[in-house]
C-alpha cells in the first residue's frame, strides 16, 4: 500500500544548541533518590542471593507450617529435607529450590514499569535525574535485545498471580499446624497437637501475600488487561469498574513494589530466624 | 523587596555565555516578571518567548536552575537563594538567548493521522462523560515542549529526533487511540515508526508537566501495553486470528485519511 | 530593490487564532492555496485563554433554548448596537458549528445522555456554553490547529506583518512583514488577505491581553481604507486577578460565578442586588433565597445579579471600590469556596484552582479570591458584511475580534468563541468567493514594500533615542487612566494631546542588537498599531457622548436614544498611517428586520 507521505519532511539534526555546555546545571540534590535506589535494590540483590544460593535448610518452621516465599512452592528435594510433608516436583535438582522459584517474581520485577524505571536511571543512568545528561554516548532503549524482552511483561504479571494464588495458600497453611510426637526439629524435639493455630508468623506470611497480591493488582499490565485496552468503557461496564478498582492501586505502585520486595525478605528473613531457632515465633493462640 | 541576581544564557548559534544581572525584585513575582523587566531596563535585545503569563498557552519555556519549566509559573520565592540561572532549552537548535527552534515538535505534529470518526448522526455524536475524561486529561496539554525538552532519547541523543515522536505525541497518539468514536489503529505505527520502544519510562515528561499530566502511566504505558497487544503478545496474535480480527500496519494507519 | 523573500497565495489569513485557523480550514477545503501568518507559535493565540465556554444554542440543558432567544440574548448584552443580521447569522450557525468540531476530534464535557454539557454564563438566559471544564479555549484551537495541520496548510510562525498591501486600483493584493526569528524581510502576493488577528488590549496597564493584542488588524485595515466602528467599545472583564501585583489583570473566569461564585464586598454584603439595571430587573432575582434556588432549578427563581452582563458588573465592582469597600488591595471578593464544595471547585474549575494556588498562594476551595476588572476585549473593529466578513477594501476580509459590530458596545460570555467559528468560516467562505471571482494576478507596489521595510529598520539607524518599553509603559499608564473603564471629555481631550506626543516619540524609537528575535524592535514595529488604534478608542470614547455597555462616560451617565441609533465610523481618508488624520462620523445601523423585531417586543 503506498504511503502518502507528501506532507512529511525530514527532521533536520544536527542544530546548535543553547545553553552552557555542562552535564547538567543543576544544583540541588538530584543524587539523592538513585543513590537510595542503588543502596536499596542492591541490600535485596544481595540478601536474596545468599538466601537463595547458601540458606537452604532454614527455609520452614515446620510446627507453625510457615514457609519462606523464596522457597515456595515446595518443588525440589531440599523441601523434603527441611521436613516439608508435600512431595517435590523436582525431586532431582540438588540445588537451591529457591532459584527455579526465584525466576518468576524475579522476572515480574525486571519487567516491572517501575522497577525499569528505577534501575534505567540510578544504574544504567540513562538518565540519572531529570535533565542530567545520560551517561552513555549511545541509546536505543527498548527497541532491540535483550531490552526488547521487556515487552512480555503481562506473561511474569499471569506467573506472578500464580505465585500470588500459592503464597496465598501457604500463608492459609501457616494456620494448620502438625499434630507432632517429639519430632526432631531444627535439634529440638518438638510435641504438639496440630490443628488451627496462630502465630506471629502465621500472620507474617498473610501481610507478605497481601502485599504481593497488591503489588500484582497495582500492576500497569494489569490495569490495561482488566480495562485500559479498551477504547469505550461506557460499553464494558464491568471492565470500566475493574479498571476503576486498580488505577488508585495503580498510582501507588512504587510504594507497593517497595513495600513487598522489603517485606518478602523479611518474611524469609523471619522464617528463618525461626527455623534456626534464633529467635521464637510467639503463638498467638 | 532585595535584589536579585539573574545569571541569564545570552547567545545564540555561535556560541554564548551566561551573564549576570543584578535587579530589583518585588512580593510574588515569577521568573518572567523580572526578565521583562531587565528587558525594559538592562536588556532590550533579551530574546524570550511568551504570551498568557498565566500558564496556558505554554510559551515561555525555558530550564530554570537547571529543570525545564515554564518561567510565568515559577516564583522567584520558591527558588532556593542565590543566582537564579535561566538558560534555554537544551534539546532544541538555539535561535537566541532564551529562544529556542522548536520546530521539531511541528514537523512530529504533521506525522499524526488525524482523528477519524465515523460520519456524525443527525443532531451530534453521542458521547459518554467516562469516555471523553481519559482523552481530556490529555488534551489539557498547553504544548510547552518541556516533555520533549527534557526527554533523554532527544535531548541527548541527537539521532533520535529523526524517528521519535516524543511524549508530547504519545499523549496525542494515547488520546486518539482511546478515542470512543476513532475508527483508525495507530498501534504499529506507533511503535515501528514514532519511536515508542525508545522510552524508557524513566518519567521525567511526567515530573516537568505544568499541567500535571500522567503522561508516562496514562498515556505512553498504556500505548506500550498495546503496542504488545498488537505485535508482541502471541494470545493476542490467536486470537487475531480465530476473531479475524484485523490491526492496521504502520502504513495502512499512516495512509487513513477522514 | 533589495531582495525579500516572497510568496504568492490565493488566500493569506493574519491570525492564527479561532477565526483564523477556521477561515483557513474552510479556505482550504475549497481548493485554494492558503498561508496562515502568525505573530507566535501556532497555537498560542489569545484563542487559548478563552476559559468558560462557546455559546451555541443546542438546547441540550434546557431544550427550550433557541436561536432566536440566543440571538435576543446577544443584542440585548450588546445594548441594540450590535449588527443585527451578524447576530443573527451567530446565534442560528453556532450549534452546527460546534458540533462540528466534535468531528474533527474535540472533547466536550457530556450530559448524561451523552450530549454536550452546556454551562450558565451572565447575560445568556439558557445554560448555552458547551465547555471543556475551565479550558474550553485551548480545547478549540487544539481541535482547530490539528484539523489545519492534517489539511496540510502552510503556516508562517513568528511572523509579524507590517503592512498591507494594494494593486493600483485598492485591492489588498498581499503583505510585508518579518520574520521575528530571523529578523528578515518576507513579502506575499494573494488574491485576498483575510485579518483573523484578534485584539487591542495591550494598550492598557491592566489587561488580560498578551504581547500579541496591539491591534495590528485594526490598524492595518484603517490604513488600507477600511473603515472601523464603534471602537470605544471595550470590554472590560469584571473579574481579573488583582493581586500580587505581578499577575494584576489575569482572567478569572466567568464560569466561576456560573457555577454558584458570588461577590462581595468588604462588609461580607453581596453587593450586586444593588446594581440591577431597569432593563434586567425583570429576569433577576431579589433576594440570595431566589437566587440561590436557581442554580439548581432555573424554574424555581430568576438569575442571580452576579451573572448580569460583564458591563453592568465590572461598573458596579467598580463603583464599590470608589465607595471604599473593596479588598485590601482593590477588588472585591469573589467567593466560591463557601458556597461549593471544594471537590466541586477543583472538578468544574481545574485551571482557576491552578492558577491562584500556584500565582498568588490562594487556595480557592479555602478562601476568595480578589478580583477586579481588567482590560479584556474590543467589540469594536473593522465594518464587515455580515454575510461574507468583507470589509470596505475589495479583497479584505475580518472575522474574530478585529471584526466590529457582532457584539454591539458588550459581548456576552462564551460568545466570543461561537463568533470565532461562525465568522471565521464566513470569512473562509467569502475570501474563497471572491477569489473565485476575481480576475488576473495580483500585483503589488515594489517601492511601497520597500517603503515599508526602510520605515521598519530606522529604530536601528538612531544612536540615541527613545527606548520603545517606555513609550509602551507610558501609553499603557495613560490609556488605564484617561480611556479606562469609566472615561470623562475632559480626559479624553487630554488623551489625545498624550497620544500626539507618544507619536512624536515613538518616530524617535532607538533599538539596539540584531534582528534576530530582537524584542525591544519587535516592539518598536507593534507601537504604530497601538498608538493607531488607542487614538481610535479614545476619539470614538469621546464623540460617543452616553453610557451604552463597555463605553461609560461619567459626565453622560444614561444611554442616549440617539446615539444608539448609530455606529461611529472612524477612516482614515488621506491615509497616513500612524500620523494620518482619523476621521470620525455617525452612521445609522442597519435596520433589523420586523419579524427580527418582534423578538423584543413580546418579551418585553
Amino acid at each position: 500500500m503506498a504511503v502518502d507521505n507528501a506532507s512529511i519532511t525530514e527532521v533536520v539534526l544536527g542544530g546548535t544548541r543553547g545553553g552552557p555546555d555542562v552535564k547538567t546545571l543543576r544544583e540541588d540534590k538530584w543524587w539523592k533518590l538513585p543513590l537510595v535506589t542503588v543502596l536499596g535494590l542492591s541490600a535485596f540483590v544481595v540478601y536474596a542471593t545468599w538466601a537463595a544460593v547458601w540458606g537452604d535448610s532454614n527455609f520452614f518452621y515446620l510446627p507453625h507450617n510457615i514457609i519462606s516465599p523464596f522457597y515456595s512452592p515446595c518443588l525440589a528435594h531440599a523441601c523434603k529435607a527441611a521436613g516439608d510433608t508435600g512431595s517435590p516436583v523436582f525431586d532431582w535438582w540438588r540445588l537451591s529450590p529457591a532459584l527455579i522459584i526465584l525466576v518468576f517474581p524475579l522476572g515480574f520485577r525486571m519487567t516491572c514499569y517501575y522497577y525499569r524505571k528505577a534501575y534505567y536511571r540510578s544504574f544504567w543512568r540513562a538518565p540519572v535525574a531529570c535533565a542530567v545528561q545520560d551517561a552513555r554516548p549511545g541509546y536505543t532503549g527498548e527497541t532491540r535485545a535483550p531490552l526488547i524482552i521487556q515487552n512480555i511483561h503481562r506473561y511474569f504479571f499471569y506467573a506472578g498471580l500464580v505465585f500470588n494464588v500459592l503464597l496465598t495458600i501457604d500463608a492459609v497453611q501457616g494456620f494448620i499446624w502438625p499434630t507432632l510426637h517429639h519430632q526432631l526439629v531444627h535439634g529440638q524435639y518438638v510435641t504438639q497437637s496440630g490443628g488451627f493455630g496462630m502465630s506471629v508468623g502465621s500472620l507474617v506470611l498473610c501481610v507478605n501475600a497481601t502485599l504481593l497480591w497488591i503489588y500484582s493488582l497495582s500492576c500497569h499490565a494489569c490495569r490495561h488487561l482488566c480495562g485500559g485496552q479498551i477504547r469505550s468503557f461506557s460499553k464494558h461496564p464491568i471492565r470500566h469498574k475493574l479498571w476503576k478498582f486498580v488505577t488508585p492501586l495503580n498510582a501507588r505502585h512504587m510504594t507497593f513494589a517497595w513495600c513487598s520486595l522489603f517485606f518478602v525478605a523479611f518474611t524469609d528473613l523471619y522464617v528463618r530466624l525461626v527455623a534456626s531457632g534464633t529467635i521464637t515465633d510467639f503463638k498467638i493462640f | 523587596m532585595a535584589d536579585v541576581t539573574m545569571r541569564i544564557w545570552r547567545g545564540d548559534d555561535k556560541g554564548g555565555q551566561l551573564v549576570d544581572y543584578r535587579i530589583e525584585g518585588n512580593e510574588g513575582e515569577v521568573v518572567l516578571d523580572v526578565i521583562h523587566r531587565l528587558q525594559a531596563t538592562q536588556a532590550p535585545d533579551l530574546a524570550c518567548r511568551w504570551n498568557c503569563k498565566a500558564g496556558k498557552c505554554g510559551s515561555c519555556s525555558a530550564e530554570i536552575n537547571g529543570m525545564p519549566r515554564l518561567m510565568c509559573m515559577t516564583r522567584m520565592d520558591q527558588l532556593p537563594a542565590g543566582p537564579v540561572t535561566v538558560t534555554p532549552m537544551r534539546t532544541f537548535p538555539i535561535i537566541k538567548d532564551l529562544v529556542t527552534d522548536v520546530s521539531f515538535n511541528f514537523e512530529m505534529a504533521k506525522r499524526v493521522p488525524a482523528f477519524n470518526p465515523p460520519p456524525a448522526p443527525e443532531g451530534g455524536y453521542r458521547m459518554a462523560q467516562v469516555d471523553v475524561e481519559r482523552g481530556q486529561e490529555f488534551r489539557k496539554c498547553i504544548e510547552c515542549f518541556l516533555c520533549q525538552n527534557v526527554c533523554h532519547v532527544i535531548r541527548d541523543h541527537e539521532d533520535n529526533k529523526a524517528h521519535y515522536a516524543g511524549p508530547r505525541f504519545f499523549i496525542r497518539y494515547a488520546e486518539l487511540e482511546m478515542h470512543p468514536l476513532d475508527t483508525n489503529d495507530r498501534r504499529e505505527l506507533v511503535r515501528e515508526r514514532m519511536g515508542l520502544g525508545l522510552c524508557n519510562i524513566t518519567k521525567c515528561c511526567t515530573e516537568v508537566c505544568p499541567e500535571h499530566i500522567k503522561i508516562t502511566d496514562n498515556a505512553i504505558i498504556p500505548l506500550k501495553e498495546r503496542a504488545v497487544d498488537a505485535h508482541y503478545d502471541p494470545v493476542a496474535w490467536l486470537g487475531r486470528k480465530i476473531t479475524g480480527r484485523k490491526k492496521r500496519s504502520a502504513d495502512e494507519a499512516a495512509a487513513l485519511r477522514p | 530593490m533589495a531582495d525579500y523573500e516572497s510568496h504568492s497565495y490565493d488566500v493569506i489569513i493574519i491570525g492564527a487564532g479561532g477565526a483564523g485557523l477556521r477561515a483557513a480550514i474552510e479556505a482550504k477545503g475549497r481548493g485554494l492555496n492558503v498561508a496562515l501568518i502568525c505573530k507566535s507559535l501556532l497555537g498560542k493565540a489569545h484563542t487559548v485563554m478563552a476559559e468558560g465556554g462557546v455559546a451555541a444554542a443546542m438546547g441540550n440543558v434546557y431544550s427550550e433554548d433557541n436561536w432566536q432567544v440566543h440571538f435576543r440574548d446577544t443584542m440585548r448584552g450588546g445594548k441594540m448596537l450590535n449588527n443585527w443580521r451578524m447576530a443573527q447569522l451567530h446565534a442560528q450557525e453556532s450549534p452546527d458549528r460546534v458540533r462540528e468540531l466534535e468531528g474533527w476530534g474535540a472533547l466536550f464535557d457530556r450530559t448524561k445522555d451523552g450530549r454536550i454539557l452546556q454551562r450558565d454564563v451572565g447575560g445568556h438566559r439558557s445554560a448555552r456554553l458547551a465547555h471543556v471544564g475551565d479550558r474550553t479555549g485551548l480545547e478549540l484551537i487544539r481541535t482547530l490547529q490539528q484539523k489545519a495541520v492534517s489539511m496540510d496548510i502552510d503556516v508562517f510562525m513568528e511572523c509579524k506583518i507590517l503592512k498591507l498591501l494594494q494593486d493600483a486600483e485598492g485591492r489588498v493584493s498581499g503583505a510585508i512583514g518579518y520574520w521575528r526569528p530571523t529578523g528578515e524581510f518576507i513579502s506575499f502576493t494573494a488574491k485576498a488577505v483575510v485579518l483573523a488577528s484578534g485584539g487591542v488590549g495591550k494598550s492598557w496597564k491592566y489587561t488580560s491581553n498578551s504581547w500579541e493584542g496591539t491591534g495590528d488588524g485594526h490598524a492595518m485595515a484603517m490604513w488600507a481604507g477600511a473603515d472601523l466602528i464603534d471602537m470605544e467599545c471595550v470590554q472590560f472583564h469584571p473579574t481579573g486577578m488583582v493581586w500580587p501585583l505581578s499577575v494584576r489583570g489575569i482572567l478569572v473566569t466567568e464560569g466561576v460565578r456560573g457555577d454558584g461564585g458570588v461577590l462581595r464586598n468588604s462588609d461580607g454584603k453581596r453587593f450586586m442586588f444593588d446594581y440591577v439595571a431597569d432593563m434586567f430587573r425583570a429576569e433577576t432575582a431579589e433576594s440570595e433565597e431566589e437566587a440561590d434556588k436557581w442554580y439548581d432549578d432555573h424554574t424555581a427563581g430568576r438569575r442571580p445579579p452576579e451573572l448580569l452582563p460583564r458591563d453592568e458588573v465590572a461598573r458596579s465592582i467598580n463603583s464599590e471600590v470608589k465607595a471604599g469597600r473593596g479588598s485590601p488591595h482593590g477588588g472585591v471578593f469573589l467567593d466560591i469556596a463557601s458556597r461549593r464544595s471544594a471537590e466541586f471547585i477543583r472538578r468544574r474549575l481545574p485551571s482557576m484552582y491552578h492558577q491562584f494556588m500556584e500565582l498568588a498562594g490562594v487556595d480557592i476551595t479555602a478562601t476568595a479570591m480578589e478580583v477586579g476588572p481588567t482590560c479584556h476585549y474590543i467589540m469594536g473593529g473593522v465594518r464587515v458584511d455580515a454575510d461574507t466578513t468583507a470589509t470596505t477594501v475589495p479583497g479584505l476580509f475580518a472575522a474574530g475580534e478585529v471584526a466590529g459590530g457582532m457584539h454591539g458596545s458588550n459581548r456576552l460570555g462564551g460568545n466570543s468563541l461561537s463568533d470565532l467559528l461562525v465568522f471565521g468560516r464566513r470569512a473562509g467562505m467569502g475570501a474563497a468567493d471572491y477569489v473565485e471571482g476575481r480576475t488576473g494576478t495580483p500585483t503589488i507596489d515594489h517601492d511601497e514594500l520597500e517603503a515599508v521595510v526602510q520605515e521598519s529598520l530606522k529604530p536601528f539607524t538612531r544612536e540615541t533615542g527613545e527606548n520603545p518599553y517606555d513609550i509602551q509603559r507610558d501609553l499603557q499608564e495613560m490609556m488605564q487612566s484617561n480611556v479606562g473603564i469609566i472615561r470623562t471629555g475632559s480626559e479624553l481631550e487630554e488623551a489625545l494631546v498624550e497620544l500626539d506626543k507618544l507619536v512624536e516619540r515613538a518616530d524617535n524609537v532607538a533599538v539596539k542588537g540584531g534582528r534576530v528575535y530582537n524584542p525591544a524592535w519587535n516592539l518598536a514595529t507593534d507601537l504604530p498599531s497601538m498608538l493607531t488604534v488607542s487614538r481610535s478608542v479614545t476619539l470614538g470614547a469621546l464623540n460617543r457622548k452616553e453610557s451604552r455597555g463597555g463605553h461609560t462616560r461619567e459626565d453622560f451617565p444614561k444611554p442616549d436614544p440617539e446615539f444608539g441609533k448609530v455606529n461611529l465610523v472612524l477612516s482614515q481618508p488621506s491615509g497616513g498611517g500612524m500620523h494620518g488624520e482619523i476621521k470620525i462620523s455617525p452612521e445609522p445601523l442597519l435596520q433589523m428586520p420586523d419579524d427580527l423585531k418582534v423578538l423584543f417586543e413580546e418579551t418585553k
